[in-house]
């Protein structure tokens, strides 16, 4: 596969006020990359860098192995997608559609045969002569993915467009661009602060803060192997546990005592091949938290603890309980029969857990 | 219970009786110098001497409005107003178009094209609007004899524009920095330049803003006397200079019907576009607020 997008050693600075240290990242044709992390953590003015849009201090941006730091944004065979849409107010859809094409001087026939095309793609064929003011946001939203796919741009940025809809239309409008993104082969980078859009959709996750990326890799490595606390708390809902830990080192193993509310200490084993410092966080998931007696896998491990809430979501029941300081929050089936106060065993799959460095935060 | 419902009631009617009362008081209070003027431009002379002021009139005569057009005498010249009235005509729409179409443009750099110091350039266009006429009456008369447009309507023109630039451009700004930035930028990669972003999407949704500035621009200008007077010479003086030298060139008898006729006509325009756009001024001055 060749490179789409190749971003290389990207520093950019407002003021004295740096946004982006060092940003590395390069995706392969048809790829969809999603930047994703809290509010200020850059990811925006990265992807205006990448469509042009803001000039970066230091470093290249290659699209399609050309450099673009002298090109301006019109000339870098992209489209984008805006928060607000940005759909020019006093254009009707079919000019909204159109305009680029029409800036860039192609023929009537032309800009009509993509428009025709386009519409049907997106459904909206019946609102060509409307104004955006006339649409919901769900249309507005469509007639600004047609205005990018008109231009059959190389690649497609997204700003976060699914921000401004309802809880229900952006799950159907994630899926439609999730299609988009299949049916076309099209390579895309994508904005989001919404962790699940970010596993949903991508093909590669990039999580940044304060202007560093965090970590670089497929959902299920981002998933699965955090790279450092921040991510580990990050992706996932309801976020990962994370839960101070002693270890011990035994002949070929390691013994992890957890210290429980009462006080006690649970000793736990842990089997893998690691080398384990002193202090330690265990990073593990609500679903590898689960109900005793359930299908018992082999690295399970059990700890005795009080119930402290039980929150049944639908098809699953979260169990809160506290470990040392924190609350672990579990996993169980919706048809548990747990009590609030109860005194139960959970078990533990520490096959699936993480361990994190306490004083640096990274993963061990 | 029926009783206190009735009660309420009939307060609630005295109090509107009493309301209207009181508007009414001042709304007679306000357009009595209006009615009077009327009154007054359409009597006889001789009727203005043995008449009541507020009567009135017996025999409806619109001579005085002939005579104040077109022969009434400002100093030595007697043609009435007519010249003077297209001299403001020739000075207020040149004026009003050009520091309407600076203020939009000015408005659209600061609002979306920030650039470094835009800020202070815009808090001096600011300070630009509170500097009084009075102050740049000299430095104004300077720079008018040096670049040689002393006392032409050219001049007043030049004059009214850059002193309306400060509040064109304000009002564009501030209509403009309500306006997403991303639609510049959407604009942008689908490669529109400067100009026509500006043309095509910011010009058409500026409706209500350019009757606001152009309203301001016009009363603005066809009422001023200040700068008319200080700037002009004889063939270039505006209505309001004419106006006052037509009330103030009394020979013999005062020619009360006259000056009200004449004060009628000086203020005709003005009074028009209020009619005409004044409920896009009121829409204008609101909108940016209301999103699209």
């Amino acid at each position: 596969m060749s490179s789409i997008l190749n971003i290389k050693n990207v520093n950019k600075n407002f003021g004295k006020i740096s946004v982006l240290n060092d940003i590395n990242i390069n995706i392969d044709k048809g790829d969809f990359l999603v930047l994703v992390g809290p509010s200020g953590c850059g990811k925006s003015t990265l992807l205006n860098c990448i469509a042009g849009l803001e000039k970066i201090n230091s470093g290249d941006i290659f699209i399609d192995n050309k450099n673009m730091s002298d090109i301006a944004p019109k000339d870098r065979d992209i489209a984008m997608v805006f928060q607000s849409y940005a759909l020019y107010p006093t254009m009707t859809v079919e000019k909204n559609i159109t305009f680029g094409m029409k800036v860039r001087g192609l023929s009537d026939e032309i800009q009509q045969k993509k428009l025709i095309e386009v519409s049907r793609q997106l459904q909206i064929e019946t609102l060509l002569k409307r104004k955006p003011g006339q649409l919901s946001g769900g249309q507005r939203q469509r007639v600004a993915m047609g205005r990018a796919l008109v231009r059959n741009p190389k690649l497609f940025l997204f700003d976060e467009p699914l921000s401004n809809l309802d809880a229900k239309l952006r799950v159907e409008m994630r899926t439609e661009i999730k299609r988009l993104h299949y049916d076309l082969g099209a390579s895309m980078v994508y904005v989001t602060h919404d962790q699940i859009e970010a596993m949903t959709l991508a093909t590669k996750i990039v999580v940044m803060k304060n202007g560093f990326i965090q970590q670089i890799g497929t959902p299920e490595e981002i998933y699965n192997h955090p790279a450092n606390i921040f991510v580990a708390d990050f992706m996932g809902s309801p976020a990962m546990n994370l839960i101070h830990a002693q270890t011990k080192k035994e002949k070929d193993n390691y013994k992890i005592n957890i210290k429980l509310a009462n006080g006690e200490v649970a000793s736990l084993t842990e089997k893998r091949k690691l080398k384990l410092p002193k202090d330690i966080i265990i990073g593990i998931r609500p679903e590898n938290i689960t109900e005793n007696g359930s299908k018992n896998k082999q690295n399970a491990q059990v700890i005795t603890s009080n119930v402290d809430i039980v929150e049944p979501a639908g098809s699953d029941t979260y169990v809160v309980t506290k470990l040392g300081e924190t609350e672990v929050t579990a996993r169980f089936h919706s048809e548990t029969k747990v009590k609030i106060g109860s005194k139960i065993d959970f078990l533990l799959d520490l096959e699936k857990a993480s361990y994190f460095n306490p004083s640096s935060g990274k993963r061990i | 219970m029926i009783n206190s419902v009735g009660k309420n009631q009939l307060n609630k009617i005295i109090l509107r009786i009493f309301l209207y009362l009181i508007l009414s008081v001042f709304v007679i209070y306000y357009l009595l110098p209006l009615f009077v003027m009327i009154t007054t431009s359409l009597k006889s002379l001789e009727e203005i001497r043995t008449g009541s002021l507020i009567a009135l009139p017996r025999n409806i005569t619109f001579e005085a409005w002939g005579t104040a057009w077109s022969t009434a005498c400002t100093g030595i010249r007697c043609e009435g107003l007519k010249p003077f009235f297209w001299n403001s005509i020739f000075i207020a729409i040149p004026a009003v178009i050009i520091s309407t179409l600076i203020g939009a443009i000015n408005g659209y750099v600061i609002a979306q094209w920030r650039f470094k110091g835009a800020n202070i350039i815009f808090a001096l266009m600011l300070f630009g609007c509170f500097i009084p006429f009075q102050v740049i009456l000299l430095p104004m008369a300077r720079v008018l004899g040096l670049i040689d447009l002393a006392g032409s309507i050219s001049g007043l023109i030049f004059v009214h524009v850059i002193y309306g630039i400060g509040f064109t451009t304000l009002f564009f700004r501030n209509y403009y920095v309500s306006i997403p930035v991303e639609l510049v930028k959407a604009a942008k990669i689908d490669g529109a330049t400067f100009l026509r972003i500006f043309w095509s999407i910011f010009l058409p949704l500026s409706l209500p803003i350019t009757v606001v500035t152009v309203i301001w621009q016009f009363t603005q200008i066809w009422n001023d006397f200040l700068f008319g007077v200080s700037f002009s010479e004889a063939g270039t003086q505006p209505i309001t200079v004419a106006l006052n030298n037509i009330v103030n060139s009394t020979t013999g008898v005062k020619e009360y019907n006259v000056d009200m006729a004449a004060a009628i006509i000086a203020a005709m325009p003005t009074l028009l576009v209020y009619i005409f756009a004044g409920k896009y001024f009121i829409r204008g001055l609101t909108a940016g607020s209301v999103k699209g």
